[in-house]
């Protein structure tokens, strides 16, 4: 009976786990597949700390990050100020603590301007012939600026506080966005399973919201993943030229711009903002990478 | 040929107006009244009327548009408030230095993103290869100005090799501008290295997969000679379309290097044109500018259909 069992026993182990593959919904195979990618977790890890430091700034960093302390100016980092203190005596600690909120803060919401405008510009593009045109050629007008020169254009227009860097970083990145949408929706509304659910009557929009957009949401992603990153370094860039929000409100950027002045005895007010920004971006990138890797199937095939 | 430049041109042409219509639009989307913000808090009715007088603000708006692309036909962009000189003037004065550094930061660029791109590519999954992805992810989450600041910490301040900031043009002065270029160009150049090894390393290793390439070995052709002319050849043509978007980058990253360094070039320019409220060179500078980009992406893509046959009978 033995080797019975043992040639019985094989096929039914095959359909065991033939089952369990069926019983697994697809996102848990790709967070599978995503925590076996070793630089996308290595990304996790180094934005999850940023996060995760920039949601507890009340309670890591109790100091007011504007609190005056002239006799403690140009402390260096120690155990007691742990990032040193600046030219004002205030605590570095504090200012990176909170610029971080205030940087995570931006780039969420540059991420989510983009992700509802750029979807809809997108779609609509792509999907209703007679609109792409006009929309397009607005889009490729936006995108034809260099995007820091636009960046700076649009706070000269609105002003230097954090709604309008948020707007003018949106009004930068949107396009990009959109004309990612836009191609994905291009290819699909040319599939056969569209086709299909045109010929059983379908409307637009559900069509739109059940059949496409459902399909272009792994580039969308892997795009947003990648324009936090953008957003986060751009406001970098324009709080250290000034025309970011301004100080007081600490930002990496213009701790760095403030600190320029004592970079020779004071290195530290640049070097830790500075690091904090590239941890920041190279997390990013990082999961970009990965979630590119693993979501976008073209890609891992050539892997 | 001709028809692919025409072509280019043609579609260029509703993207340059819209573009000119969004830099002519700016002003009037301050909010309040733009000749207020530009005057300022402390400044007189009298002269808040004279800078509306002298905007031609207090115009019909479509006598303004009028002479928006009146002028820009005759290559005039109004005065720059701050400086006191037309706006074409001043951004061509500053365009040379731009130009020069984006140059040298492009040839770092090419030789240390396609060098290490192609190198990382045949040597795929190597150490080779993984140092040179490590330092080019490095590259590309590196903010310029954050490099920009650690050279000079270390460069100028400690060794004092190089100066902290200032400009000497070339025409000068060639050793002086390469003692105040380098540390820009580098800061400059890093972001895009690493850009564009990643792509070579990426388009190499698809051009390498093809058939073409195996045939190129199997019939007995030396390694060397396939990588080169069957593979090198080829993958460089894909890459060529990413010199568009280096350049705008570069002149992305131009503004805010050319501030940190001090070089009067069109960043700093246009950075203190913000800074002090002033529009007309802010509006103009973003339109020369746009509109030159705008031109060499038509000259990459002329370049490629020059290159690709394939896009050339399909275009013509």
């Amino acid at each position: 009976m033995a080797p019975d069992t043992a040639t019985i026993a094989l096929p039914a182990a095959d359909l065991e786990d033939e089952a369990a593959v069926r019983h697994h919904h697809p996102a848990w195979t790709t967070t599978r597949l995503l925590l076996h990618h070793r630089l996308f977790v290595t990304g996790l890890v180094l934005f999850a700390i940023v996060v995760v430091v920039a949601a507890l700034a009340p309670w890591i960093a109790p100091v007011d990050p504007n609190k005056l302390a002239m006799r403690q100016k140009f402390l260096p980092p120690s155990p007691e100020h742990l990032f040193g203190t600046d030219n004002f005596g205030r605590s570095l600690w504090s200012r990176v603590v909170w610029g971080a909120q205030l940087s995570m803060f931006i780039g969420a919401s540059v991420v989510l301007i983009n992700a509802v405008f750029g979807t809809l510009i997108g779609a609509a593009a792509g999907y209703f012939r007679a609109l792409d045109n006009v929309l397009m050629r607005v889009n490729d007008a936006l995108m034809a600026f260099p995007a820091v020169l636009l960046a700076i254009g649009v706070t000269a227009v609105l002003g230097p506080s954090v709604n309008d860097v948020i707007i003018a970083l949106g009004v930068v990145y949107t396009p990009r966005t959109a004309r990612i949408v836009r191609s994905s929706v291009i290819v699909l509304r040319e599939m056969e399973y569209v086709q299909a659910a045109v010929a059983a009557g379908a409307g637009h929009w559900r069509i739109l919201r059940r059949h496409i957009l459902p399909n272009a949401m792994a580039p969308l992603i892997v795009q947003l993943s990648f324009l936090f990153a953008y957003a986060v370094l751009t406001e970098a860039t324009l709080s250290f030229l000034g025309v970011g929000a301004v100080p007081p409100t600490p930002t990496w950027g213009n701790i760095m711009a403030e600190g320029r002045q004592y970079m020779i005895d004071a290195p530290w007010i640049i070097t830790i903002p500075g690091a904090a920004l590239m941890i920041t971006v190279l997390g990013l990138n990082l999961l970009g990478d990965g979630l590119r890797d693993v979501l976008d199937p073209r890609l891992r095939i050539q892997q | 040929m001709a028809g692919i430049i025409i072509r280019r041109l043609g579609s260029a042409l509703p993207i340059l107006f819209i573009v000119s219509l969004i830099t002519f639009a700016m002003i009037h989307l301050i909010p309040g009244d733009p000749a207020v913000v530009i005057a300022g808090l402390s400044a007189t009715p009298e002269q808040v009327a004279n800078i509306r007088h002298d905007l031609g603000l207090d115009q019909p708006l479509l006598t303004q548009l009028w002479r928006w692309y009146g002028g820009l036909l005759h290559g005039n962009l109004g005065r720059s408030i701050l400086l006191g000189q037309p706006v074409v003037y001043a951004t061509m004065l500053r365009l040379p230095v731009t130009l020069a550094l984006s140059a040298y930061a492009l040839v770092i660029t090419l030789l240390i993103g396609l060098g290490s791109g192609i190198i990382a590519a045949l040597r795929q999954n190597s150490w080779v290869d993984q140092v040179a992805m490590v330092f080019a992810m490095i590259g590309i989450s590196l903010p310029n100005f954050y490099l920009g600041l650690l050279m000079i910490i270390f460069f100028a301040v400690q060794l004092r090799w190089l100066p902290t900031g200032g400009y000497v043009a070339f025409s000068d002065d060639p050793l002086g501008w390469l003692a105040t270029s380098t540390m820009p160009a580098i800061s400059l150049a890093l972001l895009l290295a690493g850009l564009l090894a990643r792509i070579t390393r990426s388009t190499m290793l698809e051009v390498l997969r093809q058939d073409y390439i195996r045939t190129a070995r199997a019939k007995g052709l030396p390694r060397r000679l396939v990588v080169v002319k069957h593979a090198l050849t080829n993958a460089l043509i894909p890459i060529t379309t990413v010199v568009g978007i280096i350049v705008s980058l570069l002149i992305s990253g131009s503004v805010v290097t050319e501030t940190l360094f001090s070089i009067p070039g069109i960043g700093q320019l246009l950075t203190q044109a913000v800074l002090n409220r002033d529009y007309p060179m802010v509006q103009g500078g973003l339109l020369i500018t746009t509109a030159l980009l705008v031109l060499v992406n038509i000259g990459v893509d002329v370049c490629y259909a020059l290159l690709d046959p394939r896009v050339r009978y399909d275009g013509a």
